[in-house]
């Protein structure tokens, strides 16, 4: 997007809204041509860019991943198997360390799915904020998003994976009884106190995905929104003394946050598998 | 910015590509981890039994080595005790067939000074009697000197 017949302020509203399908109030579907359309459609509607890009480069990471584990041997490893291997191992490191060694066939592929698959996503932020918007505009589409994890959708979908998870494994290790016990005997075990430690049981229960996802939204969106006004703000050949030390030090972030992401991933699910009263 | 259908989608595709994960990518590459891991602990273990063997091997060698080493010393001893013992006897042999020779030939030269000897004896009257002929430059009487002949010839 060229900031020539824009203002600031429309750029950037233009840079944080989704290519929207869904269904017009009127009820017929479509593609949203402006910010008012996309926002008037509420739930019925994809972010096709960043579901999209979500896909993709999951799709990429089953794809490289496969390609490396197709052929895995014992022997000396290649370039590729080297490369996936180094990543189970060090999603089999955290796993062993916070998890422990229970038997438990999901978490470990989990955590690796989303250690990557978000390590992806967030690495999208690293492309040049106008450079694949720009191509979308060629092309036809009225807004174009990159970054998934800049979309609350995306990173609270993710979470919302895990808490079905966890609620699975705590109905599943604890029984349903003793879960939904669990939830009034804590953190108060006396029947008088039982209806506050359900309220606070349950907000705490909930709140964990819900941190899950934002985290990772909330420092995906800040660190975006920092490369669109330093785009918005400076003209195109001084761009690059902020947006480059930016982009150096979000190399962290991106990698930073992906783990995270995957830690709190491992610790919620050992949380669920906890049996003891603590 | 706002919740929609994509949380529905991101969830299903999370299912779909965790369950891809579990089935095509998570199980070989630990399978080959853990496979190399022992190959690399089995590996180990056999150096260190082959380095063991070897240091076992070598100093039966050279256990080996010292023990030939001083047969071989031995031998040398030997052979050189004989070798004197050899010559040794064969210096005696050799002296001792020399005296006999040289025995041989004594007994043999005193055999032949007596044969001529016994010549000259049986000579020495015949010429004893030419002699005084010659100086009486008449016959002697042999047996008129038969007693003074004898004498002569038992002085020779």
């Amino acid at each position: 997007m060229s900031s020539e017949n824009q203002t600031p302020v429309e750029y950037i509203q233009h840079h944080i809204t989704n290519l929207t399908y869904g269904q017009f109030p009127d009820g017929s579907w479509g593609f949203a041509h402006t910010i008012e359309e996309a926002k008037s459609m509420g739930f019925w509607a994809v972010n096709v860019d960043t579901m999209g890009w979500s896909v993709v480069l999951g799709a990429l990471f089953c794809f490289i991943f496969w390609l490396g584990a197709k052929n895995a041997t014992a022997d000396v490893p290649g370039t590729l198997q080297n490369i996936c291997e180094m990543a189970a191992e060090f999603v089999e490191d955290n796993v062993r360390q916070i998890f422990g060694t229970q038997n438990n066939p999901v978490i470990g592929p989990l955590s690796l799915t989303i250690l990557v698959w978000v390590f992806l996503m967030n690495f999208m932020d690293l492309i040049p904020v106008d450079f694949l918007p720009a191509l979308a505009h060629m092309l036809g589409a009225p807004f174009f998003k990159v970054v998934p994890s800049t979309d609350p959708n995306v990173t609270l979908g993710l979470s919302l994976g895990v808490f079905v998870l966890v609620l699975y494994y705590n109905i599943k290790i604890k029984g349903p009884f003793k879960f939904v016990g669990g939830l009034f005997r804590h953190p108060i075990d006396h029947p008088i106190a039982y209806p506050l430690n359900f309220v606070l049981e349950t907000v705490d229960m909930l709140g964990k995905p819900l941190s899950h996802g934002l985290r990772l939204f909330g420092n995906m969106y800040a660190g975006e929104m920092i490369f669109i006004l330093i785009a918005a703000m400076l003209p195109y050949w001084a761009q690059w003394a902020l947006a480059l030390p930016w982009a150096i030090f979000h190399i962290l972030i991106i990698s930073l946050q992906a783990f995270v992401f995957m830690i709190l991933t491992i610790v919620f699910l050992t949380q669920a598998h906890a049996t003891d009263e603590h | 910015m706002t919740i929609n259908l994509t949380i529905v989608g991101q969830l299903i595709a999370l299912v779909m590509f965790v369950l891809f994960c579990m089935k095509y990518v998570w199980p070989p590459l630990t399978a080959a981890m853990q496979a190399r891991q022992k190959a690399l602990a089995d590996g180990l273990q056999k150096a260190a039994a082959a380095e063991r063997q070897l240091e076992e091997a070598s100093s039966a060698a050279s256990e080996e080595l010292d023990e030939a080493k001083k047969q071989a010393a031995e031998l040398i001893a030997q052979a050189s005790r004989r070798a004197n013992q050899i010559v040794e006897e064969a210096k005696n042999a050799a002296v001792e067939e020399a005296n006999r020779i040289k025995a041989g030939a004594q007994a043999e030269i005193e055999q032949e000074v007596n044969r001529a000897r016994e010549a000259l004896r049986s000579k020495v009257s015949d010429l004893a009697i030419e002699g005084a002929e010659k100086i009486l430059e008449k016959s002697v009487d042999r047996d008129a000197h038969q007693d003074m002949l004898h004498k002569l010839a038992a002085q020779l």
